[in-house]
């Protein structure tokens, strides 16, 4: 244990700071602006849409950026969760198949 | 339509906890790894705990600690708390999916609340809604639960960096993608989700291959949520 453990920096301490106010902005900004919308049959359906689509655009460059092995493994949850509904079991699958690609080479 | 009055339970919030185990070992290895990252870097003990437990927010203080230098400048200071934002601007969109959800409960309780919004829990409040769930403890549980793993992950890999050296080799990177994965299923309800699932990933793939970085979840969701806006039956 040193004393400087316990210690931090001014200028990395406004940084942080400023990490979190910003993050907090972005956290509560949607939810606030879409308070003061009208919510219309328009809004309502994007809304719906929403969710799917920031998964999908989620998931998509992980794919891209991992290659195969990440979107096969992806693949293999999606099957398990349309077969057995257990997102446990899905998610199970998926490591379980990453590490043995993995460890064969893929 | 009928609405159901939302509620708040200490069970929900349990619950909500329990939900998240399928994508605990993600979090627990993401934040392990971050602290491994931060003692390279050089942070104290004190400056890890801070920006791991304050920020909140995994895939952005990794970019930052990409970004910071010792000592900080105040030009890398602006590009810490930049990049912070640019990887974040999805929380817009994920805050903004929450409103009819959590709109009927009063304001003093939902922004601080707030604080605590991460994919994770959204993902898992987001689809117990689907199954008509209408207690926010889900949300607020799952969220509270999340933190505090989160922030207890980072001592261990501060400490003994060397403890998971290669997360990919147990597929433990896989998990939080293939959570995703798993409750994409159950939205699929037709033509709808298909059109717009496909804008939403035609436009990220192409983002992502012009600009690359994080920008393509959110020009991706525009696009799939625009689609299925202006999609009629």
């Amino acid at each position: 244990m040193t004393d400087g453990m316990f210690s931090a920096d001014a200028m990395f301490m406004l940084a942080v700071l400023g990490m979190t106010v910003a993050t907090y902005t972005l956290r509560a900004g949607g939810y606030w602006v879409m308070g003061r919308l009208p919510l219309t049959q328009r809004v309502r359906r994007g809304l719906e849409a929403l969710p799917g689509a920031i998964i999908v655009s989620t998931i998509l460059p992980i794919v891209l950026q991992g290659g195969l092995a990440v979107g096969l493994c992806l693949i293999v949850a999606a099957a398990a969760q349309i077969k057995l509904r257990k997102e446990y079991i899905a998610v199970f699958c998926a490591a379980a198949a990453a590490a043995g690609m993995r460890a064969a080479g893929i | 339509m009928l609405e159901r009055s939302v509620t708040l339970s200490f069970k929900g919030c349990v619950q909500g906890a329990l939900l998240c185990m399928p994508g605990f070992p993600g979090v627990v290895a993401l934040g392990m790894v971050f602290g491994t990252v931060a003692a390279q870097k050089g942070l104290t003990f004190l400056e890890t705990i801070m920006i791991n437990s304050l920020v909140f927010a995994g895939a952005s203080q990794f970019v930052a600690m990409e970004v910071y230098s010792d000592p900080l400048t105040w030009g890398s200071l602006i590009a810490m708390v930049g990049v912070t934002a640019a990887v974040n601007m999805r929380m817009l969109l994920i805050g903004a999916s929450l409103r009819p959800w959590l709109g009927q409960v009063p304001a003093y309780k939902t922004y601080p609340a707030l604080y605590f919004l991460t994919d994770l829990n959204w993902l898992i409040s987001l689809s117990e809604y689907e199954k008509g769930t209408r207690d926010w403890g889900v949300y607020l549980g799952s969220g509270l639960f999340t933190w505090t793993v989160w922030s207890l992950s980072v001592i261990p890999g501060y400490f003994a960096g060397s403890l998971i050296s290669d997360p990919k080799a147990f597929g433990l990177d896989v998990i939080l993608p293939a959570f995703f994965s798993a409750l994409l299923v159950p939205l699929w309800k037709g033509k709808r989700q298909t059109v717009s699932w496909l804008v939403a990933g035609a436009v990220a793939t192409t983002t992502w291959a012009l600009v690359g970085g994080y920008w393509s979840i959110f020009t991706g969701a525009i696009a799939g949520a625009l689609a299925g806006a202006y999609l009629d039956d």
